[in-house]
Parts: C-alpha cells; structure tokens; sequence
C-alpha cells in the first residue's frame, strides 16, 4: 500500500507528469468523440491516422517551440519567430517561382538555402542585439516582428506567391520511408538539439547564463557567445518551419504564415514546463507541450466546438494546463481536500512503471500536494 | 546635562532564526535629539536589531518600548505611522517621478478624489527648505544625485512626523561632499529632536557625526558608549572581539622570500573603486588583505581576476606585461577567484553540486568538448570527499545547500583548475567553525604545494594566522604591506585599520 503510494507520489512529483496526463486526457476526449481515431492505417506506403496528423501538422510548432526553449533558458523570450517563418517561406518561394523549371532538385535546394541562411542571419541579429548591444530581448526581437513582416510582404510584393513544385512540396507535405517527411524533419533536429545541450555542454552553458547570468561570466562562461548562439538557432529552427508551412499549402503568404506562432511557441514551451525566468529547460516538455497544443486544435474540431467559441474553449485549457503545471496552485487546490496528513514516509525510489490511470486517482494526488 | 528620557527602549531582546541565534539578550536605546551609531561586523546582529525595531520581524523576547509605552509593530508601516522611520542602503524611491510625487507618494493631497498639485509642490518645496535643500521639486527624481536621492528618502521619512529615524548604510554609495551634505541634514534634523539611527560601515564617518554608539557583537551586546569617549582602536577591538575560535594551529611556515614573483601590479587601480596600488604576490605565498567591510579589499581581488576593469596601472606575470580584461583572460593565465558574495556571484542555485563544480573547468574548455561523465564523477567525488560536502549528493541543486557547504563547492569549482594564483574573497564568512578550520587548513596546504593565495578576510586572526604578507586596505587605499613576523600582532593590525598610522 504504501510503496503503491510511493510510486504515485513519485510520479506526479516528475516535471512532466502533468503535460502528459493533459496530452492523454485530450486523447480519451478525442477517442469518445471520433471513431477510429486511434487508427493508424496504412495506405499506398504511407501511414495515415488521427495521431500522424497531429504530428505532422504539429511539426513546424514542435520546431519553433525548439528554438523558443532555449532562448526562454537563457531569460530571453523571440518575438519575431513569426516573421522569420513568413521570411523564410516567401523567400524560398519567390526563388522556385523564378526557377524555368520548378520541378529542378537543385534549383529547390539553392532556394531552400537562401531562406535558411537569411533565417540564420535574422536570429544572429537579434542575438546581437540582445548580448552585444544589451537591448532587453522582448524589444530587440520586437523589432524583427514588426518589421520582418514588412519585409515578407516585400519580398512577396504583396501577393501571395503560388508554385507547383514537387521537390518544395516535399518537406511539408510529403512522405518518406513510409513517413510524413516534416516528422522526419522535427525528429532530427530534436535529436540534433538534444545532442547539443546535453552531450555536449551547450545546455549546461545556457542554463548556467539563465539561472545567473554574472557567476557565470565569472567562472568564464562567454554570455554574450551563447546568447547569439541561441538566437541564431532559433531563428533557423523558424526558418525550417516557415519552409514547412510554405511549402504544405505550396504558396507563400507574407501577411498570414506564421502569425501568432511566437504565442503558441511560448505557450508550449512554458506547458513543458520550462520556466520564463530562464534556467532549467526541458525539451521533451517542449515538445509535449507543442502537442498538446496541436492536439486541443484537433479536438476543438473533433467535439465540434463552434467556430466562436474556439479560442475560448482553448483559452480555458491552457489555462487550466498551466495552473496545473503550478505546485503552489495544486497546493491550495487539493490542500482542502486532504485529510490529517501520516507522517511523512521516506521519499521513493523513482518512477516506476506504474499506470497513469493508478496515479490520477485522488488518493495520489493528495499525497503528492501534501507533501510538497 | 540631564539626559533626556530614551524615546526608543529595547529590552533583552532575542530573535532567532532556524538554527540560528541572531539576538540574544540585547538592550538598546535611543534619546532624542541624538544620532546613536550601531556597530558591529557583519552578521553580528545589527540589521536583524532594525528590523525588530521597524516590525519588520516579530520579537521572540523582550520588549520594545516608544516613548514609554510598550509596542509590538505589526509591520513597517505601523511603525511609520507610530514615528519610526526607515531609509535603506537601496533608494527605494521611483526614479520616473518627480522629487515632490516621490516625497508625497501614496499619501498625495487630494480633493474630491482629485491630487492638489500644486499644493504638493509646496509642500515638497517647504519640506526641502527645512533640510536645506536647493532642489528642482517638480524635477525627475533620477535627475537628481545619488544624495539627493537620498535626501529626498529621508525627506519623505520625516514628512511622516517622525520622531526616530532609522538611516541604514546611507553614505555607501556617496562620495566625500555628498557624505558632507547628508550629516548637515542629520545635524538639522537632530537639532530639531529626531532621534536618528545610524548605521555605517565607515569609521571616520561614525566619529564625525555620531553622539554615542552601540557595539553588537555575534548576536550580542557589548556595550553601549559615548563616541567622544571611546578610541578608534578600541571599538574595532571590540566589534571583532578577541576570542580565539576553536581552530587548530596551523604549523609555522617559513616566507616564501625567495620564491620568484608570479604577479605584479604597478599602480592598478579603478577610479571609484581602489587607488592605484603596486602589490607583488610571490609563488606559494599567501597574501592576506585585511581592512573592513567596504574599504576596497573586494576591488583589489575583482581587479586581479578581470573581472572589473581597471582605470589605470599594468600587472605582469612572470615577467611578461599582461592585460586582465576579463574573467576568461585571468584564466587562461591560471588565475581563480572565489567571490565573497556567493549567491550573486558565485554559484548557479539551480543547477547541481556537479554541473557548479565543473562549471569552471567546462567553460574553459568551449561548449562543444564536455568534460567525460567518468571524469566529471571523479573529480566530484574527490572534492566532496576532501572538502566534505555536505550532503554529498552531486546531483542535488546547489541551492538546497547550507552556506558553509555552497562555499566548498566554489572552492571545488576552482581547485579543479589548479591556479597558479587562488583569490579567496571572505571564503570562511558565514561558515562554521569546522569547515573554517578546513578551509584554513586547504589554504595552507595548497601554498605549501606552491600555490599563490590571495586571501582576503575581515578576522584578523585569520590572516595573520595564515599570511606570509599582510596587506591593509582603508577607504579605498592600499596602506600599507606588512610582512608576518613576530613584531605583527592584531593589535598593529587594528591600528593599521583604524588610523592608517603604524602603531
């Protein structure tokens, strides 16, 4: 009995516990309301479903959350991830546009090059801007916000850009190995990001930066180096997802791509658990909390909430997520419902793998909250 | 003369913390129309004695009496309104405001809802000419000095009829006329029968304007006296007291005379900060800086590890010109720096033991060639194991640490860098009196090794008990170097501190 307990304490007291219980629960909702959406067919070598939607049309938020988790880990925050998304997507259509033949590998890459390097340089700018020049973050990339949509619908000279090219077509709406090719995208690039912060000691760096930003100039650490650093990659992960946007709808639209991307990119990254002061970051929270996110769009849909009440039914969520991401919320919401606590037992081993549905029970959350 | 009746009385008082006894016993009062210093070293109880007196912290024991009636404050603001005003170190005032908004702030002149401008302004106006004043009231108050500032705290203070004013460390951050200005402000007001608490960590500034002082000393009284009566010696005697801890003796060492040079300073020095000086550190020599809280030893040590920049003057290392512009710099040239201020300064609360004490070492190295996981293990456990960290869990966060044991893991992060030259900073404050003797003992056992140590303390004991040189730092000046010998006791020392005249 009490080891059960144990176990239920330790894993609701885990980071992401509650990123997944919400995921799972926004799941079940999904499954009484939509037949099959478990179901993962395969079709013609691709796999299709509910859970492979989510995925890939998840994607290009999973990529830029990426990015917006380590600059929130380093006390910063990117407005313009929005606008890099439609810089990106416009520039790389603008050059297929221009291409003789769309359908060239070549002239695809040199395109999807150009967009990359310029997401590249726009992250790098506002990374100087924020570690050289010392502009408070939520203004410097303020600026790259308003004005990168200018600059999109420039480069689209205010149209919106439509191409047919297959190659493009690939890496937002296409598949390999069996595989929508964005997932395929994202996984990497998550992989790639985890290798970097945590084998290599990236993360420690930007946490160190985050957590206290003066020691870490005094142990050595250069600030300013992993603050252009991080910016920089940011900027490339949107510039990845604005390809993926652009080139899932196969047109580029300098005054829609991307917008409010930079809210809901926050959002996850903060669902995840990853705190807006800087400091401790979690990328499998970021990328649950993205889910989460893409998830409750699919279920708005699913429930068939009207299209009024949408972003308040989402509004309600989040909400709700991110108080229960809060200990000292669910300290005062459960404190009532507590009985006279036991004397405090030793505290478990670890998580173990317990089900879900044993932990959501009363009893373990009560224990959880009481002990705190 | 009569003495008049004490406004403020405090009887044998106690306050205690979570391990900790931060009062015990102390009695204290306060007469109109006097400025009463509160000395004592840092941690000897003097801001918790305030923040009893204010109602910032409930007592524990004793009582606290205002002009005879007893009192128990439920906050500061019921004491503000009872007369007792206070002014921090920090100007909390709103720099975006106007001098008068600022003095009148949350308790604005209004009619009918409506603020009465002009009628503040007056006021303001009024308040100021009574100080002595010549200020611009309706100018930005960050348009004003740092003084000023701080005249303007005070200001607001006394507007509230206050009867005692509390003054914590207000000359900090001024420099010698504004210091001037401020006490013709508290002549002023103690003309008029304010009684003012004044608390300051410099000497001179204590006899200029104080009538009569009392010494605080680790929680407890050690008297109460008339300034006029009491010589400079003696009363930093008294705050540092002369018991000797339970330290072990360390074994006597011989001066590393011979030994070469490993850094010189000629005339380094940072406007503001510490006077151009020329210091020689030798290999395997431990240089103690002494001199009080403030008087510029922490700006030695910063500008010995780049991390302040200099105003002036040149080092050398092994003969070679060098520029220390930054941490990185002074690292690369072997030099480590343990800050005083460990929780600002120092270490990362949230991160591990581990990731604090490879933190240094890591940074050396770049981001893209992690030290091992085997070898960060090792190195860990060896430190925890000789410094005896406590718990000695690497991956529990730092912040959960006592001080003692935050303190060791600094010292880890550096030892593992093995410095030719180790700036210690106050490595023993606020550490017990076991890991002190540990530490201590680390000091020497790393010069011996040959390792040059910059060892900068407040306790006297301490530095002479483990320098081969002493150095004296006094409002902001190198004053003297002095080697370690026989004729050099804590008496000499003191009077070093204390006048800057040899005894």
């Amino acid at each position: 009995m009490s080891q059960e307990r144990n176990l239920a304490r330790a894993l609701t007291a885990h980071r992401l516990f509650w990123p997944v219980a919400v995921l799972v629960a926004l799941l079940v909702l999904n499954v009484v309301f939509t037949d099959g959406f478990l179901t993962v067919q395969m079709r013609q070598g691709h796999l299709y479903g509910s859970l492979i939607d989510i995925l890939r049309f998840g994607a290009p938020l999973i990529l830029v959350a990426l990015g917006m988790t380590l600059v929130i880990a380093t006390g910063g925050i990117d407005l313009s991830v929005g606008s890099v998304v439609a810089i990106a997507g416009a520039l790389a259509c603008l050059r297929i546009s221009d291409l003789t033949d769309q359908g060239s590998v070549t002239g695809v890459l040199a395109a999807v090059g150009v967009a990359l390097a310029v997401a590249l340089v726009l992250g790098a700018w506002n990374g100087v801007l924020v570690s050289v020049i010392g502009i408070q973050p939520i203004i410097a990339t303020l600026i790259l916000m308003v004005a990168g949509r200018g600059l999109a619908q420039l480069i689209t000279d205010g149209q919106i850009i439509t191409i047919n090219s297959a190659p493009y077509k690939l890496i937002g709406g296409g598949y390999w190995l069996t595989l929508p090719f964005g997932i395929l995208v994202v996984t990497a690039l998550v992989a790639l990001t985890g290798f970097l912060t945590r084998r290599l000691a990236l993360g420690m760096f930007i946490e160190s930066v985050g957590g206290n930003a003066e020691a870490s100039r005094l142990s050595g650490i250069r600030s300013s180096g992993v603050l252009i650093v991080v910016y920089t990659f940011c900027g490339l992960c949107a510039g990845i997802a604005g390809l993926m946007i652009s080139s899932n709808v196969s047109s580029a639209d300098g005054n829609y791509a991307g917008l409010w991307i930079e809210l809901d990119a926050i959002l996850a990254v903060v669902i995840g658990g990853t705190s807006l002061l800087g400091g401790r970051f979690s990328i499998a929270g970021t990328v649950l909390g993205a889910l989460i996110i893409q998830t409750l769009t699919t279920t708005i849909y699913s429930i068939g909430v009207t299209p009024e009440t949408t972003l308040l039914f989402k509004a309600l969520v989040v909400t709700l997520v991110c108080l229960l991401q809060s200990p000292s919320f669910r300290r005062k919401a459960f404190r009532r419902r507590a009985r006279p606590a036991p004397p405090p037992p030793a505290p478990a081993d670890g998580p173990s793998d317990a089900s879900v549905s044993d932990v959501t029970a009363g009893e373990g959350r009560e224990e959880t909250v009481r002990n705190r | 003369m009569a003495e008049p009746a004490p406004i403020v009385r405090m009887s044998g008082i106690g306050k205690r913390f979570p391990g900790v006894k931060a009062l015990d016993g102390v009695d204290f009062r306060l007469l109109p129309g006097e400025v009463h210093a509160l000395m004592g070293e840092n941690g000897a109880g003097k801001s918790t004695l305030i923040k009893v007196l204010t109602g910032v912290y409930e007592v524990d024991e004793g009582r606290v009496e205002l002009a005879g009636r007893p009192v128990a404050f439920s906050g500061p603001l019921a004491a503000q309104r009872a007369g007792i005003s206070t002014v921090y170190q920090e100007v909390n005032l709103c720099g975006n405001l106007s001098v008068a908004e600022n003095i009148y702030i949350g308790r604005e002149p209004r009619r009918f809802g409506r603020i009465q401008w002009s009628k503040m302004r007056r006021g303001a106006k009024a308040l100021m000419d009574r100080l002595e004043l010549d200020v611009d009231v309706s100018a930005p108050l960050a348009s004003c000095s740092l003084a000023v500032q701080q005249m303007v705290a005070i200001a607001r203070a006394v507007g509230v009829e206050a009867k005692v004013l509390v003054l914590d460390e207000p000359t900090s951050s001024l420099d010698a006329g504004e210091v001037a200005q401020l006490f013709r402000v508290m002549r002023r007001l103690k003309e008029e029968g304010i009684a003012i608490l004044f608390v300051s960590h410099f000497l001179d500034q204590v006899y200029e304007v104080s009538d009569r002082m009392t010494i605080l000393r680790d929680g407890r009284l050690v008297g109460e006296y008339l300034t006029r009566e009491l010589p400079q010696v003696d009363l930093v005697a008294k705050m540092i007291g002369r018991e000797l801890a339970a330290l072990e003796k360390l074994e006597g060492r011989p001066l590393a005379r011979v030994a070469e040079p490993l850094i010189e300073t000629r005339d380094l020095g940072r406007p503001g900060g510490i006077a151009p000086f020329s210091l020689t550190i030798r290999r395997g020599e431990v240089f103690g800086l002494a001199g009080l809280l403030g008087s510029g030893r922490t700006e030695i040590a910063r500008l010995l590890f780049g991390a302040d920049l200099a105003g002036g003057g040149s080092v050398q290392m092994g003969g070679k010109p060098v520029t220390l512009r930054s941490p990185r710099a002074a690292m690369a040239r072997k030099i480590a720096f343990c800050s005083e201020n460990r929780r600002a300064e120092g270490l990362v609360d949230e991160l591990t033991v581990r990731e604090n004490i490879v933190l240094a070492l890591q940074a050396s190295r770049g981001w893209s060639r992690p030290v091992p996981r085997r070898r960060q293990d090792e190195l860990v456990a060896k430190y925890i194991a000789a410094l005896n960290i406590r718990p000695g869990d690497p991956d529990q966060p730092v912040g959960t640490l006592s001080g003692g044991n935050q303190q060791k893991v600094l010292l880890a992060r550096w030892l593992i860098m093995e410095p030719r030259l180790l700036i210690l900073d106050e490595p023993t404050r606020g550490v017990d009196v076991g890991a002190k003797a540990e530490i201590q003992r680390l000091v020497a056992e790393l010069s011996d090794g040959g390792m040059a140590v910059l060892f900068v303390s407040a306790e006297l004991e301490e530095v002479l008990r483990l320098s081969h040189r002493v150095g004296v730092v006094r409002d902001r000046e190198l004053v003297a170097q002095l080697d370690n010998d026989e004729a050099l006791t804590t008496d000499a020392l003191m009077n070093k501190i204390a006048s800057g005249v040899p005894s």
